[in-house]
């Protein structure tokens, strides 16, 4: 087999040095009876990808298709360096940086990453990262429970029902209560006035599911009264180029899903958790820490610390079982940010801020569409005179790939069945948009 | 002199008439390594014999120091915040963790004495 | 020692010096051409940032080259030899990477309508089959994303089966003192408290001393097999059997699967489930810490309580249950993940089944336990294996070899640095008094492995002299940068660049 360097000869001589008659032998312990598959034999590369080319063939991808698809995934443009950085064999097949020694481009690429991260949400820390957004919400909140004592926890409408539901899930044996109030399409929700010291924390998403963008200033000054924490979620990174930061507004731990930034939807997985806090609040981050120190020739390096936290070493008592980060998602992040630099990443983000207005202009033009918030980034919320989930359907029959209908997170909230929502961004062309208006109004007349 | 007294988890404990000083041994500082975090605990807190009192962190390790008799926390060591280091270098003096007064002073009859701490060490190293 | 040869620019070599990019900045710079924007109306509601953010600018050249030198210092699979115990470091093939970058593939949107992504659902059900089909299990949850999370899926399984049971009371779970840190930290997210039982000298689990601690209390049992001392729990079988007819679940920890694939059934060893590390077995590659998956398999009993979403098979084709406590996913107790799980590793671990195929997966749990077998034999020449016989995937040695040399096993896994090799795995199981755990993999040739040892027990041979112990304890000396101070960066954490003046005076 092309992946195994062992011939018969150095097996042979290897079960000489054992001592034993075959490498069948090596396995005498297992249960007796040697079990079947019913599992097809090696294939050569040739066969392996003709099978997997013929289930690319059967999807239809935003190659064959204009895309305003969102909902926490968003479409960019890689730049073309990116993927030939992180497939260099030395970042992509190296294992966690736990030997520094021979590890400092991994733990360098980390540091600059939890430097950018912490300078986009304007927070003071960051970590190497966790598995997504949806489990970053979820330990955040756990954090935030640890941090003051409080077992109750808010989570606003506005935060992603995926979001929503890690969050309630990974908590549910913790004995802690998880509050969520309805799905906010209009962005009427009164949190403040449920904001009592009986919570620890508040969790709201900025910019909104359903697009809407909000001061959360009031909202945090409410909280730390009465000894609250703000959690934010942001599930679009390239808004932190246009839009105030949660740190500015008072958040006390920002959580979110690096994906946009990091490269092609990949069908929703791997993404790449952001977390970040304030630094008196370290000690009870979860996920792995990359910190500066100097090595015995005095120069500046790089390894991973507070480890101490973690489930290696605290066992039964580590603020969270997570061993993995998300790597290499991370560093393709990290060098996508450094890639667009200050004037880019603005750049990026006022272009998909002004496409998304011209796109929420032509469709609030068609008869019977209407865009429902007044504030956005680059994605928003429209209802519909039909239910949004056919409407999607057939504008992909018709080769466009409209919207993500709300219903399919919401399906038992008939007062959602008619929201689409939609996404522009810098790939957005004109003709994609007329393409868009021109099916809408096709499929609605 | 005063008494010093030991627990199974290498804490010390120094009787001050109602009062007493914690901190822990010269073996459990060499075991965990540099210190680089204290935890003491806050003045007033209620501590039950056996209790986590507080916490201390080397690079490789993490371990929670036990109340070795019951009562209050008077005061926690504040030195140990800024520089966790003493208690490596002078764990049965200004390493101290943190003081407090005595419930039951008849709890300390029941704790290793010098000479049982130190056969008891023997033991753990073997 | 430090090194003679100073450079006036700091380089040595092909040993480059590199700054941060925030050292590198020149302000207005970038890699990335936009066109401007078409108009500067907006709907931000007052809300637009005030300030800058802070990033530093550079160039498409000054990136290129920042990261280049960077990953050159690194130690990878691609450059060398991994012996990491529990880590399965095998060889990452490149067609699982072209595989994931296919159009259609790559670039389709986890909210498409299902229509259009069929190809997508028959992928993952693909996967699905082979894993089931691999372990004899009959249901898998493809959503958890790393091992320590498939071990959360199973544990909330097997708490939510017991709930719809009526057994509130089994609040314990049993893991051997040989456990993997995850194991009861998992375990007590779940809201279980643990319990540790003993080995029994054998290296293996002490089985008098689970099945006596046995009880109604008891929800599950945690086992890795082969554990993490690198030996088959060959009375697995008999802990199944004591412990579902004490009424509690088998939960094992997967995460030495290459030892025993395509060579026996989970159901023969009466599991109830497991977690499989993708990114461990079936080759995905590690990427410097992740991303990985951990797709954990489930028996007909927690089958029903399986995490939201996976995949429904019905008149039309394939379509995804997304809602727990629906029609499709009654009982199921809730989700794990955003979107649909770790879709662009089962599009490598499944090329890779598919190019290995269950001759291939045979043929790699094979090469695997004679090449560590082969390093047990071969080192036991100067080493101390911890455990005597045969031994699966993985060779556990500890520090007696090194009783009274002034060598501690830290400073003899750093002296393997600059002999080229990485360290093994060190300081676990906490079993055994300084391990050394030591496992191959199949994709590394017999030089290699006779190149390794002939190294280590050069080492050993070195650190028995006696003499030597000053050496040792400054490897390694050839690295591009020596020993870190860890304490230092615990102590006084540093965990990002800050602008001036918030810099820290601290050099």
């Amino acid at each position: 087999m092309r992946y195994h360097p062992l011939t018969d000869a150095d097996r042979g001589a290897m079960l000489a040095a054992i001592g034993v008659e075959s490498v069948d032998a090596l396995f005498a312990e297992l249960p007796a009876g040697e079990p079947t598959f019913d599992l097809p034999n090696q294939q050569s590369e040739i066969n392996v990808e003709r099978a997997l080319n013929a289930f690319a063939k059967e999807n239809l991808s935003c190659a064959d298709a204009p895309s305003f698809l969102g909902a926490g995934n968003y479409r960019h443009h890689t730049p073309a360096s990116l993927d030939h950085l992180i497939q260099r064999g030395e970042f992509l097949t190296a294992y966690t940086p736990y030997q520094p020694e021979i590890s400092q481009g991994t733990l360098q690429t980390i540091f600059e990453f939890q430097s950018q991260v912490a300078l986009m949400m304007d927070m003071e820390v960051a970590n190497a990262s966790m598995y997504d957004g949806a489990t970053a919400c979820a330990e955040a909140a756990a954090m935030a429970c640890r941090i003051t004592r409080r077992s109750r926890v808010m989570m606003s409408g506005s935060v992603h029902p995926h979001y929503r539901d890690v969050t309630q899930t990974q908590l549910k044996h913790l004995g802690l209560g998880i509050a969520c109030l309805s799905p906010d399409p209009i962005g009427i929700e009164d949190l403040i006035g449920r904001v009592d010291d009986s919570l620890a924390c508040v969790v709201v998403q900025n910019p909104g599911f359903f697009g809407h963008l909000s001061d959360l200033t009031p909202l945090s000054k409410a909280c730390h009264a009465v000894g609250v924490l703000l959690v934010v979620c942001v599930t679009e990174p390239v808004s932190l180029g246009l839009v105030i930061p949660p740190g500015a507004m008072g958040a006390d731990i920002v959580v979110g899903e690096g994906q946009s930034l990091a490269g092609p939807a990949s069908f929703g997985g791997p993404g790449v958790g952001l977390f970040a806090t304030q630094e008196k609040f370290i000690r009870q981050m979860p996920g792995r820490l990359c910190g500066e120190t100097v090595d015995a020739d005095d120069r500046r390096g790089f390894v991973l610390t507070l480890s101490t936290r973690e489930q290696h070493i605290r066992r039964e008592k580590a603020t969270s079982n997570i061993c993995t980060n998300s790597g290499l998602i991370a560093l393709a992040f990290t060098i996508h940010m450094t890639l667009l630099g200050e004037a880019g990443f603005t750049r990026l983000a006022e272009v998909n801020h002004a496409n998304a207005v011209t796109l929420a202009n032509k469709l609030d033009a068609i008869k019977g569409v209407k865009v429902i918030p007044q504030t956005f980034f680059n994605e928003f919320s429209i209802t519909l005179p039909q239910r949004a989930a056919a409407v999607a359907e057939t504008l992909a029959q018709k080769g466009v790939l409209g919207g993500v209908p709300v219903s399919r997170f919401y399906p038992r909230y008939e007062e959602l069945e008619n929201i689409l929502l939609v996404t522009a961004t810098e790939l957005t062309t004109e003709g994609d948009m007329n393409l868009l208006v021109e099916s809408l109004t096709e499929l609605l007349s | 002199m005063t008494d010093i007294r030991y627990t199974k988890e290498h804490e010390w404990v120094r009787q001050d008439g109602d009062s007493a000083t914690v901190g822990i041994t010269d073996y459990a500082q060499s075991q965990l390594g540099d210190i680089v975090f204290v935890e003491v605990p806050d003045e007033g807190k209620a501590l039950a014999k056996g209790a986590e009192a507080a916490v201390v962190e080397s690079v490789k390790a993490a371990s929670e120091v036990y109340a070795p008799v019951s009562g209050t926390v008077m005061q926690g060591n504040a030195v140990l915040g800024d520089a966790p280091n003493t208690v490596n270098s002078d764990p049965s003096g200004d390493g101290w963790f943190f003081k407090m007064t005595l419930t039951d002073a008849s709890e300390l009859d029941g704790l290793m004495d010098q000479a049982a701490y130190d056969a008891y060490l023997k033991d753990c190293d073997a | 020692m430090t090194d003679h040869t100073n450079t006036t620019s700091g380089h040595r070599g092909l040993i480059f010096e590199e700054p941060l990019i925030f050292e590198l900045d020149s302000t207005g710079s970038t890699a990335v051409d936009l066109d401007e924007p078409e108009h500067d109306i907006d709907r931000l509601g007052g809300l637009r940032r005030r300030g800058p953010v802070g990033l530093p600018g550079l160039s498409e050249p000054e990136v290129v080259r920042h990261y280049t030198r960077l990953s050159q210092k690194n130690y990878s699979i691609d450059t060398g030899f991994y012996p990491l115990g529990s880590c399965t470091m095998k060889h990452n093939p490149r067609l699982n990477e072209k595989m994931a970058r296919l159009p259609g593939l790559g670039d389709i949107h986890p909210f498409q309508p299902e229509s259009t992504v069929q190809g997508a659902y028959h992928l993952m059900d693909t996967l699905a089959s082979w894993l089931k089909k691999m372990t004899g299990l009959p249901a898998v949850a493809l959503s958890p994303a790393a091992g320590a999370h498939g071990e959360l899926c199973g544990l909330m399984a097997i708490r939510a089966a017991h709930q719809a049971a009526g057994n509130d009371d089994r609040m314990v779970v049993l893991v051997p003192e040989s456990a993997h840190g995850t194991n009861p930290a998992t375990a007590t997210i779940c809201g279980y408290s643990v319990e540790s039982i003993p080995g029994n000298g054998n290296g293996r689990v002490d089985v008098d001393a689970l099945t006596a601690r046995l009880g109604p209390d008891i929800a599950a049992v945690m086992i890795t097999n082969p554990n993490t001392c690198g030996l088959f729990e060959n009375e697995a079988k008999v802990i199944a059997d004591a412990v579902h007819a004490a009424g509690a679940y088998f939960y094992m920890d997967g995460a030495n699967f290459n030892a025993i694939v395509g060579r026996v059934t989970l159901s023969a060893l009466g599991v109830d489930a497991m977690h499989i590390n993708l990114h461990k077995t079936f080759s995905t590659p590690h990427g410097g810490g992740g991303p990985g998956a951990g797709p954990t398999v489930l028996s007909d009993a927690l089958a029903p309580f399986a995490p939201v979403p996976f995949l429904v098979h019905d008149g039309n084709g394939l379509r995804m249950a997304e809602h727990a406590g629906d029609k499709d996913a009654p009982q199921s107790f809730g989700r794990m993940k955003g979107y649909h799980g770790q879709f662009g590793v089962f599009v490598r671990a499944l090329s890779y089944m598919m190019s290995l195929g269950i001759d291939g997966l045979r043929e790699a749990s094979g090469d695997a336990v004679l090449n560590a077998n082969y390093l047990r034999v071969r080192l036991s020449e100067e080493l101390t294996p911890s455990y005597d016989g045969i031994c699966m995937h993985e060779a556990l040695f500890d520090d007696r070899f090194l009783k009274d040399t002034g060598v501690s096993t830290l400073d003899f896994a750093k002296s393997m640095i600059d002999e080229g090799f990485h360290p093994p795995t060190m300081y676990f199981p906490l079993v055994v008094h300084g391990a050394l755990l030591m496992e191959p993999t199949e994709t590394e040739s017999k030089a290699t492995l006779d190149q390794y040892c002939e190294t280590v027990l050069a080492l050993a041979r070195k650190a028995k002299r006696g003499d030597t112990a000053e050496e040792f304890l400054s490897a390694p000396y050839l690295t591009p940068r020596r020993r870190l101070d860890e304490t230092q960066a615990a102590r006084k954490p540093v965990l990002r660049w800050k602008p001036e003046p918030l810099n820290h005076a601290a050099r």
